[in-house]
């Protein structure tokens, strides 16, 4: 287990190690799109109230639940980087926070543009709502302290403490909005109610969540490497191998 | 006694490498000068041997006894009296009494500006309340930047002494300074520029 | 001469950093009374923007109070270690031989009880004046003395981390208005339950748990941002 965490620490090594990992995921991501999204466009039988504009959340809900994981991404590796004070770690951290930056973003569009037939309003402030534009507002936090330090391993090191903070403080978010619109929520907006889905609309649904999953991980990992390219651009490692491709 | 102990240390500022593979170790009774054109990294070095300074550090620092860092900025709160300052500092004796404190003001020749709120005293003065810190703390080892500075003949004179009395006592002193060597064979210089990287 | 006892030794570092700061915060009593007078005229604002109606007023009285109070926070926060971290005095907390985490901690305590403590005191003043009804008075007090110190130490931690950016006030704002977002929701439910003459019980006990968790686990985090501030 240590020499594997050891082994991710060094950037050659790593640089190899994601060069393959992207070479299979890229693959695997494109067709995993490609399949739910058809599966979900076309193939799944429209809603019986919502009719066909339900189908914005093979967007939307996808990338909500990705979001939120890739805080916790970010913060896992923050700590990483607290603690054992490793590099790949850092730079983890700061590929993860724009893509989860724009996940978020994509959510709260969607989001809006589904409330518009379903609600008649752009932007209502219903609690998953909420809750998504207050984790945006986290995110883009963490992106505009990593760019206001001139030192970038002392901004990573900020990110990291803010990042720890945010996470402990989500799941408090996340109730605290919830009891605050079942408080204050009118009658005619409870159409979100969780009603059961239907397997037929289930399946393309989590198909999309898995590949928002593996859109993650390609995009942090291809951001990563970007990093590393430019953070080693002297070194004879980096050299030899651009020489030997 | 060994207080402090540097190896292979390299210092890192910002993208660009300040310092490579400073090697020195500090002993009771002691003096070093940290010596090099502006730049070049004292301060960078003094804060890492400090422990202020970890990112961009590369190597080993022991310290084995308790430290007295004296900055370019004085930690003193301007609306405050000089008597104030020293009695809530974070670096003197928690334990310090009223007398020794008002001693230790009186050595540094501010007797009579106790009360007066150090906003209201010269740049000189200031530094000497700060300066007055170094009667006031048990930690062996000194690490001051630039200490000599706004100091006028006679603050330096008693600085100097009071240097010399610290590393008799077994202290170490390390400090950094633009002025030539003023301990003779006592001290000890360490030129940062066979380091730069 | 070092008192015996290691935990005796930093009760005494603890009180000296708060008397400390507490020292330089009243020798300028203008700092103090800034946070309130902002709080007095934002509150005025709002009949002046809404129209003077006494019964929607009173509505959304809760709700401004507590914006208010969380602007005001927001206000002073910035200026925590701002002075500190130029004179050099934070360098020296960090070399101290106490834990950082407690001698910051005297130091937000100095803090809240100049601006949120003050606030809360006088919260009723401005209360009256936008027609909050008298039962919710006792819970908007409560609720701004748990929050104020939650708010507080939320800020401190964005001021630590904020400390050595220069303009660093709005990214102050970005980083702590999200994380305050439980605090203001359970103080402005705790206060219309009291209007309303339901259960503010419940809610003034989650902002106390919040309180309390922000106690134990925030200085850790101040502690952290500030050395990675002294270190950039």
């Amino acid at each position: 287990m240590w020499t594997i965490i050891h082994k991710m620490g060094s950037p050659p090594w790593f640089f190899r190690f994601s060069g393959t990992l992207v070479r299979w995921l890229l693959p695997i991501t494109i067709a995993l799109l490609l399949v739910g999204a058809v599966w979900g466009l076309l193939v799944a039988p429209p809603d019986f109230r919502q009719g066909n504009s339900y189908r914005i959340i093979y967007i939307h809900v996808p990338a909500a639940v990705v979001a939120l994981a890739g805080y916790y991404v970010m913060a896992l590796a923050g700590a990483v980087s607290l603690i054992w004070r490793i590099k790949m770690a850092d730079i983890t951290m700061r590929a993860a926070a724009p893509v989860g930056a724009v996940l978020t973003a994509i959510a709260l569009v969607t989001g809006a543009i589904w409330g518009k037939p379903t609600w008649g309003a752009w932007w209502v402030w219903d609690a998953r709502i909420t809750s998504m534009l207050i984790l945006f507002f986290l995110y883009l936090g963490v992106v505009a302290l990593f760019e206001a330090y001139e030192n970038k391993t002392a901004a990573a090191r900020a990110c990291a403490v803010l990042s720890l903070v945010g996470t402990v403080n989500i799941p408090i978010i996340y109730k605290s909005v919830d009891w605050w619109y079942s408080l204050h929520q009118p009658a005619s907006l409870k159409l979100t109610g969780e009603s059961a889905i239907d397997s037929s609309m289930l399946y393309p649904l989590l198909l999309m969540i898995l590949a928002f999953y593996c859109l993650f991980a390609l995009t942090v990992l291809l951001n990563m490497r970007a990093e590393l390219v430019w953070a080693h651009r002297e070194s004879s490692w980096l050299k030899q191998l651009a020489g030997g491709a | 006694m060994t207080l402090l102990q540097a190896s292979q240390v390299g210092i890192e500022r910002g993208d660009r490498q300040l310092l490579i593979e400073v090697s020195f170790s500090v002993r009771g009774g002691e003096i070093w000068q940290l010596v090099g054109a502006n730049g070049v990294g004292k301060t960078s070095l003094l804060r890492a041997l400090a422990g202020l300074a970890r990112l961009g550090v590369a190597g080993d620092i022991q310290r084995h006894a308790s430290v007295l860092y004296l900055g370019h900025a004085s930690a003193l709160k301007l609306s405050l009296s000089a008597l104030d300052n020293l009695r809530c500092h974070p670096a003197c004796d928690v334990t310090a009494s009223q007398e020794r404190i008002a001693s230790a003001l009186e050595k540094v020749s501010l007797a009579g500006y106790e009360d007066r709120p150090v906003g209201a005293l010269s740049a000189g003065q200031q530094r000497r309340v700060a300066l007055a810190r170094l009667l006031l703390s048990e930690a062996p080892l000194w690490l001051l930047d630039e200490p000599f500075t706004a100091l006028d003949a006679a603050g330096c004179d008693w600085l100097e002494a009071r240097i010399r009395e610290h590393v008799e006592a077994g202290g170490a002193t390390v400090f950094t300074s633009h002025q030539p060597s003023r301990f003779g064979a006592l001290q000890q210089d360490l030129d940062l520029t066979q380091y730069v990287a | 001469m070092l008192p015996d006892s290691p935990l005796l030794s930093l009760h005494a570092a603890f009180t000296r950093q708060f008397v400390r700061h507490m020292r330089s915060l009243m020798a300028s009593p203008a700092d103090v009374a800034n946070p309130l007078l902002f709080f007095f005229m934002v509150v005025t604002l709002f009949p002046l923007g809404l129209g003077p109606d006494p019964d929607r007023l009173a509505t959304i009285a809760p709700g401004i109070l507590w914006v208010v109070a969380l602007l005001a926070s927001l206000m002073v926060s910035a200026k925590l270690f701002a002075s500190d971290f130029e004179d050099g005095s934070l360098e020296q907390l960090a070399l101290a031989p106490y834990p950082l985490a407690v001698l910051v901690l005297a130091e937000v305590a100095a803090h809240w009880l100049t601006t949120g403590f003050l606030l809360a005191l006088v919260s009723p003043l401005f209360a009256i004046m936008l027609g909050l009804p008298e039962q919710g008075l006792s819970t908007l007090v409560a609720s701004l003395l748990f929050g104020t110190l939650c708010l507080t130490l939320i800020g401190a931690v964005g001021s630590a981390l904020t400390v050595s950016i220069r303009r660093g006030g709005l990214l102050l704002s970005l980083l702590i208005i999200p994380l305050n977002v439980p605090v203001l929701i359970f103080g402005t439910t705790a206060v219309t339950e009291a209007v309303i003459g339901g259960n503010p019980e419940s809610w003034l006990a989650l902002l106390a748990g919040l309180a309390l968790g922000s106690l134990a686990l925030t200085p850790l985090a101040i502690g952290a941002a500030l050395r990675v501030s002294l270190d950039s």
